[in-house]
């Protein structure tokens, strides 16, 4: 094992699976100069390993002009004829520039033409929000394209998982979207240095609970796991599920999560109408309501746009306090419920836990 | 200009203009007849354009194209039954019914689909000519849009990017002058081969579209120079469609006048190549006309094949989104 960041974890996949396959090639805007750090050597060190460009050379490592549709539509072309794309999107927010090529063409092609192609390619973006980067900047984005049948959408929320994420994202012969939280990029732990793939359509249960069970997406998963952690200290015990990737979805493993507890908050750092948490609320409501002890609660981004000054940004995302105060909410519920015997009651404004910025 | 075709490759075209415009023939009566669902759009009278165009690519390399949709893959190879068959809807059609009209694709024969959305593909393309050109395999690919997609923003990001890059990607505008009812000299700015100078490209206009060795050796020499790895051209050529924009479309305009349409249908690209044919002695009028008539069974053939084709399973509308899942129709449906 070896210390990595989220950064650093997706920077190692990329060369692992550049090494592996010189059907993978990269493209993208300022993947030369590596600017945004997944294209260098581990991290950051290019001085040290020489950077992809060095390691890989110009025919693979492909700068491109500042021209989104044709990137994404090139890359759907060339994963139509025999390359494995790793597509380096920068920002998120820059995915629409392209929204043709990824619905009519990257989305479709394979249906249309009935299983004549193949699309092997992967779209990498980073969502900067909670930056201070203001609404240009600072899309979660990934809700829109869970509408797009055809597409598969990731959304790791640690190093370890960003890189086994991203290695089955290049074995997929189908396009995979994977939305990057900027928030997380500094995140460590300890990763295996070796090649391994995790799943795409399987969750991690990050904390095994008994009160209720959180279900976190992307940048809010570390938020739902401090969340716990507090609530862990006040006596309530609560199951933390990421399913890591939102299509194809571990739904399965959601539903189980929150049948457990029958208390089921979803924390999605999009915005809420028709988000990710919509998806998971709609599933668990049309399959384990008969479990549920209460109504469904959601935390996230409200439906408005990002402003840039931090007096207004910071209030906007779901944190560890939120989170912490719909679980406590939804516990409240049983005050008025059937299962309220063993006598706990719990006031949403009894305890205070101090909100943290993120790492 | 390029050497001249041998006696195969001249019939060949002749063929190949003929199938097309056999198949479009039917194809028109079928939507007539209520036999083909949904909208329909024609080459007729573009088969020189079409064909001078495919039969200068090899049959490995790569084409996209657009709703007019019929003419490439016919002009590239493919065989007849599995394309009738698909506009009809049918489970043995090329893309097994869930492409229609709009969305042939016959990847045997190089041709990665026709796009219903105008420009759409030219992306694609460029992005197999970029896969030719990593891999070093020799291919190269050719992009059919009109005038139409000539005014699109992604027909240049790929230019660009085709030229920075010397992609062996032929762009080919097949101008023919009208987007829908739009006169392309009402919505384009100059000329669009002009525009090639740009990217730094060469830019070519044929202007006689329906002369189909003039097609040929244009496009013959922008392949040669993708091959060399030399980098991409842009070839307009000019051409008309004798039929409405789509079968069955009836506008309350005229915007073709009767003298126009009259002038470009004498210039019937079939005819016109027959006459050379005979001319230069490659075959007799009489060997042309039962080429004709061996086309014309081709194409009974092919609506034979297609009347015995089963509809599709409801179940393949559920198949192919994902190579490694089924679609979940049991989530999507089954909790009522």
């Amino acid at each position: 094992m070896t210390v990595m960041s989220y950064l650093g974890a997706i920077g190692a996949a990329q060369r692992e699976a550049m090494q592996a396959d010189e059907r993978v090639i990269i493209i993208g805007e300022d993947v030369e100069a590596n600017v945004y750090g997944t294209t260098g050597g581990s991290g950051k060190s290019r001085a040290q390993q020489g950077d992809f460009l060095q390691m890989f050379g110009k025919n693979r490592i492909r700068n491109t002009p500042i021209s989104e549709e044709v990137i994404v539509g090139a890359a759907a072309g060339a994963a139509m004829t025999g390359l494995r794309p790793i597509v380096d999107l920068s920002y998120s927010s820059f995915l629409y520039m392209a929204m043709d090529q990824f619905v009519n063409q990257v989305a479709k092609n394979r249906y249309m033409f009935g299983g004549q192609a193949s699309m092997p390619v992967v779209f990498r973006s980073a969502m900067f929000y909670g930056l201070n980067t203001g609404a240009h900047h600072s899309d979660r984005p990934y809700p829109m394209f869970m509408n797009v049948p055809g597409l598969k959408i990731v959304a790791p929320s640690s190093p370890s998982d960003a890189k086994g994420l991203l290695r089955a994202a290049v074995d997929s012969d189908d396009p995979v979207l994977i939305f990057e939280a900027c928030i997380l990029w500094g995140t460590k732990e300890d990763v295996d240095e070796n090649e391994y793939r995790t799943p795409l359509g399987v969750g991690r249960t990050l904390r095994t609970g008994t009160d209720a069970t959180i279900v976190a997406v992307s940048g809010a998963v570390p938020e739902a796991v401090a969340a716990a952690d507090a609530l862990a200290q006040e006596g309530i015990s609560v199951e933390v599920f990421d399913p890591r990737t939102l299509v194809p979805l571990d739904v399965d493993g959601i539903l189980q999560a929150a049948a457990k507890t029958g208390r089921l908050v979803v924390a999605d750092p999009a915005h809420r109408t028709c988000s990710a948490s919509s998806e998971i609320s709609a599933l668990a409501a049309e399959h384990i309501f008969d479990q549920l002890k209460g109504p469904i609660r959601r935390v996230t981004t409200p439906d408005t746009q990002i402003p840039f000054s931090p007096a207004l940004e910071k209030q906007l995302y779901p944190n560890r306090s939120t989170i912490a105060d719909a679980v406590r909410a939804s516990l409240g519920e049983r005050r008025h419920g059937t299962d309220g015997a063993n006598g706990r009651t719990i006031a949403d404004d009894s305890i205070d836990v101090k909100e943290v910025p993120a790492s | 200009m390029t050497d001249v075709p041998d006696r195969d490759v001249l019939l060949e075209m002749q063929r190949r203009m003929i199938r097309i415009r056999r198949f479009d023939e039917r194809a028109s009566k079928m939507v007539k007849r209520g036999q083909i669902p949904g909208t329909v759009h024609t080459s007729i009278g573009q088969e020189a354009q079409v064909v001078g165009a495919t039969m200068a690519l090899g049959t490995q390399d790569y084409m996209t194209g657009n709703h007019r949709s019929h003419g490439h893959p016919i002009g590239k190879g493919a065989p007849l039954g599995p394309l009738m068959a698909e506009l009809v809807g049918k489970g043995t059609g090329v893309c097994k019914g869930k492409g229609g009209s709009l969305h042939l694709a016959d990847f045997a024969v190089g041709s990665l689909g026709e796009s219903g959305i105008v420009g759409s593909s030219i992306p694609i393309a460029t992005g197999a000519g970029l896969s030719a050109k990593v891999l070093g395999n020799g291919r190269v690919a050719l992009a059919f849009f009109g005038d139409g997609a000539a005014n699109q923003g992604c027909l240049y990001e790929a230019m660009n990017i085709a030229g920075v890059w010397k992609l062996p990607v032929i762009f080919l505008c097949e101008n023919n002058q009208y987007a829908l009812s739009t006169p392309a000299h009402t919505v384009t700015s100059g000329v669009i081969a002009d525009r090639a100078a740009g990217f730094g490209m060469p830019g070519v206009r044929v202007e006689n579209g329906q002369d189909v060795l003039a097609v040929y050796d244009a496009v013959s020499t922008a392949v040669a120079r993708a091959r060399a790895d030399e980098g991409p051209t842009l070839v307009e050529v000019v051409t008309y469609r004798f039929n409405e924009h789509s079968e069955g479309l009836r506008l309350g305009v005229d915007y073709r006048n009767a003298d126009e349409k009259a002038e470009w249908v004498a210039k019937d690209p079939i005819e016109l190549f027959k006459a050379e044919l005979v001319r230069r002695g490659v075959a007799t009028e009489q060997e042309l006309d039962q080429l004709a008539a061996d086309v014309l069974a081709e194409v009974d053939e092919a609506v034979r094949f297609t009347d015995e084709s089963p509809y599709p399973d409801p179940s393949v509308a559920f198949e192919d989104l994902y190579t490694d899942q089924p679609q979940q129709p049991a989530l999507a449906g089954a909790h009522q």
